[in-house]
């Protein structure tokens, strides 16, 4: 009798999640192929089921119509979460100063799905952050991935641990008395990965006894140099990024070079080192390491063959996060072009997250994350009309 | 006092280095006059550094004059930030919270890099303002995105006889947690603010009942003549406010003095436009994509230009740059045209109700006779994120072609493009600590 009591109480928001909806639309953008006009996409159990024209709307499914239809944004490389809008010591926890190298700290444990601008970002249409601990120290600690949805740290997280966050240039050197200077600051990560290779060797010793205890920080390093996470390192001058180049190369770990705001100087190389870039922000202010940037990066990146994801980043003051919606859009405007710009935003982020069988294209059986546009998604006066993560819609109403 | 201006006065630029002997005639763009209704196929003829006419399709050209082909491109006035950094005006200084007597003037940079930005992005007026760190944190300057070398080539002089504002602030940003020279309350703020202007009032006094006799004129004091200037309504104070309580506490205050200042970024100015209306204050807003990053900008909202059109008060935009870039200044507007405020306004926003705010509304801002030859030419609707600010005019002169690649070099950004050394950005985080 208990039993049935709960099954009960669990119905309705269990028919709110298995809502069949079907999505009419004079453009859909699906960016794993071609566009589809006068479409429709049906929706079931919080999947894609199916998209196509001319499809029979079965009956009971929920009819919506929208002029523009995108796949839900993927940030590849956001704060929020972590990092909160009131910019007080209390809400920031993207940076722990105790020391430049903590691997350890897990981005489960301080990721706040209630964070305001969780909603701010959520109703402009991005529906998965790659979120974490934050730029400014040599390792500052783990990323993670989670649907922009409501919900705890369990119920919202796709991956608890994605990539180590790590850092190489000026910032370093501002957050800490040592490492001082760049040399240092490769000298100190090198000497890390070094004990994390005797660690692993160590663990695989015959002598039980003689393997080593458990480390929580060289757990996560061993991790980097199986190549069973990715390193992210934020480095923007072509120095920096050299240096995250040569180190990958040494040790022989997974490379994700993030801002890499000098990449366009060093095509060869990032090709030969098979590194992967998350570039910043396109309006991304030009100062510090900065400085060189060009809001024509995402383009020449793309035209050499390498597949570009655009971040919002890090905002250390106003605004506290940026659009990713804008920021693809002036990268379009700076020589991508739409449907690269709209792919910097969807499937290359979700290939390089690792997720891309998952969101980022408008694919039967992807998870049924969609944005709703009253016309050209990147126009400054175009509207998001409406956002849908995993089959629910999570916001309607143009802004 | 006279005498000071005049020393200043000589020292202006003159127009003479670049003179534009020529007529030019644009032909064949929509011209948006802000003046008056939009001119399709318009005739704009400038001379000089002036504008000459705008006219209908067809008007008469005049002889000898230079025509330049501008059809289906669109023509408006060049763009007023009436709140920017660039250049280096530095923050403040942190000997006092109150520093009326402090020149932007002193510190900016005539040839930084950064006024490339605001040529790139269709800016040829700039009122270049102290951080916010302070009560008030000096004097600003107006200046023109001309070729200079001094300061002084760049200044534009006033309907009121001043090529500058006074900036002023409340809420957070000039706060500091220890007591001391600054205030650590929003209402100890208010109170040195009233004690500066009432000790101004007593020397306003004594410079009226001075009158013609030198000798009975006060001893001169910098600080005390910045305040009179604005009790005399000749010197705007630019008024750099957020939440809804600190606007209506710099609007009392202003009421308490009898200045009418221009309130600067606003971000909870949707909640109280009836009130600034009601003022008939001015209000220049800044538009931020996303909330938060500070306290005071948790409620920001790009509603607040619809709002404040809506409850008639004058809407100008800046860029509060490196706060936001002047690459993208037109996009200020543009974002709050998404959500509800008149294309119209918002195109008086970024012309000529920002020249007003500087009292240069009869010389800039609008393309009308005898105003200064300021204009963009753009390759389509302002509002279209697809449209480019091809050309930047500056009183007759191209300063900008986005068809040269070392001009559009200062759009796109790149290597070796921007100073590494530049130094200005402002840092407000600093101000606030």
């Amino acid at each position: 009798m208990k039993k049935i009591f709960i099954i009960l109480l669990l119905l309705p928001a269990a028919i709110v999640l298995k809502a069949q909806i079907a999505i009419k639309a004079e453009m859909i953008y699906t960016v794993s192929g071609a566009a589809i006009s006068n479409g429709v996409v049906l929706v079931k159990n919080g999947k894609i089921e199916n998209i196509g024209t001319g499809l029979t709307i079965p009956a009971g499914y929920k009819i919506y119509e929208t002029k523009i239809l995108t796949p839900g944004f993927v940030d590849a490389r956001s704060l929020v979460g972590i990092s909160g809008a009131l910019n007080i010591p209390t809400d920031q926890d993207q940076l722990e100063k105790s020391g430049p190298i903590q691997p350890d700290l897990r981005a489960i444990d301080a990721y706040n799905p209630e964070e305001t601008l969780v909603k701010v970002i959520r109703d402009y249409g991005v529906t998965t952050i790659h979120t974490g601990h934050g730029i400014g120290a040599l390792v500052s600690g783990q990323t993670m991935i989670a649907k922009t949805k409501e919900g705890t740290v369990e119920t919202v997280t796709i991956q608890p641990l994605s990539m180590l966050a790590m850092t190489i240039g000026p910032s370093v050197s501002g957050n800490f008395t040592s490492p001082g200077t760049k040399a240092k600051q490769i000298a100190m990560i090198r000497t890390e990965l070094l004990k994390a290779q005797a660690y692993l060797k160590k663990q695989s010793d015959k002598d039980s006894s003689k393997r080593p205890a458990a480390d929580l920080k060289l757990d996560m390093l061993v991790k980097l140099l199986k190549g069973e996470i990715k390193a992210l390192i934020t480095a923007n001058s072509s120095v920096d990024m050299m240096s995250a180049i040569r180190l990958a190369k040494e040790f022989n770990f997974k490379l994700v070079l993030n801002g890499a705001a000098e990449a366009y100087r060093l095509i060869p190389e990032i090709k030969t080192a098979n590194a992967e870039i998350i570039l910043h922000a396109t309006m991304a202010r030009n100062g510090g390491d900065m400085v060189n940037m060009t809001m024509e990066s995402a383009a020449i990146l793309t035209k050499a063959g390498i597949a570009v994801s655009i971040e919002t980043g890090f905002e250390g003051y106003v605004p506290k996060t940026r659009i990713l919606l804008f920021e693809a859009a002036q990268a379009m405007v700076f020589g991508l072009g739409f449907d690269d710009a709209l792919k910097a935003i969807t499937l290359n982020p979700a290939r390089l997250l690792g997720i891309g069988d998952k969101v980022g294209s408008i694919e039967i059986g992807k998870d049924a994350d969609l944005v709703f546009f009253n016309g050209d998604p990147f126009e400054y006066l175009s509207k998001v009309c409406g956002v849908m993560i995993d089959g629910v819609i999570v916001k309607e109403g143009c802004q | 006092m006279i005498k000071r201006l005049l020393l200043v006065y000589s020292l202006l630029y003159t127009g003479l280095v670049n003179a534009q002997d020529k007529p030019i005639a644009f032909t064949g763009a929509l011209i948006y006059p802000i003046a008056g209704p939009p001119v399709q196929g318009g005739v704009l003829v400038v001379l000089k550094g002036k504008i000459v006419s705008v006219g209908a399709a067809g008007s008469k050209i005049p002889a000898g004059a230079e025509v330049i082909d501008a059809t289906g491109k669109v023509i408006m006035p060049g763009m007023v930030d009436s709140h920017s950094h660039l250049g280096g005006p530095q923050g403040g200084d942190a000997s006092a919270a109150l520093n009326p007597d402090a020149r932007a003037m002193d510190a900016v940079n005539p040839t930084s890099d950064g006024f490339k930005k605001a040529l790139a992005g269709g800016i040829t007026t700039i009122n270049v303002m102290p951080g916010s760190g302070h009560l008030m944190s000096g004097q600003t300057i107006y200046i023109k995105m001309r070729e200079g070398k001094i300061i002084e080539d760049l200044l534009i002089v006033n309907e009121k006889g001043l090529y500058g504002g006074l900036k002023m602030a409340n809420g957070t940003n000039p706060m500091r947690s220890t007591p001391g020279a600054f205030p650590g309350t929003r209402a100890k703020s208010a109170a040195m603010v009233r004690e500066l202007f009432i000790k101004a009032q007593e020397y306003k006094k004594k410079i009226d009942k001075a009158g013609k006799d030198e000798s009975k004129m006060p001893e001169r004091d910098l600080r005390m003549e910045s305040l009179v200037e604005v009790l005399n309504g000749k010197r705007v104070v630019h008024f750099h406010t957020h939440k809804a309580n600190d606007v209506l506490t710099a609007i009392r205050l202003s009421q308490e003095f009898g200045f009418k200042p221009v309130l600067h970024h606003v971000s909870e100015g949707w909640k109280v436009a009836k009130e600034i209306a009601a003022a008939g204050l001015a209000s220049s807003i800044i538009t931020i994509d996303a909330p938060g990053g500070k306290m005071e900008a948790m409620n920001v909202s790009l509603n607040t230009g619809a709002a404040l059109e809506k409850a008639g008060a004058a809407v100008g935009f800046h860029t509060d740059d490196g706060i936001t870039d002047s690459r993208f200044f037109i996009r200020s507007a543009a974002l709050m045209v998404r959500v509800g405020m008149s294309r119209a306004k918002a195109l008086e926003g970024l012309t000529l109700a920002g020249a007003k705010m500087l009292d240069l509304g009869t010389r800039l801002g609008s393309l009308e006779k005898d105003k200064d030859a300021d204009f963009i030419i753009l390759s389509g609707d302002p509002f279209s994120i697809y449209t480019r600010v091809e050309q930047t005019w500056v009183e007759g002169i191209k300063r900008w072609d986005i068809s040269k690649p070392a001009d559009k070099a200062f759009l796109t950004g790149g290597y070796d493009v921007y100073s590494p050394i530049r130094g200005e950005f402002h840092h407000h985080v600093d101000d606030e600590q």
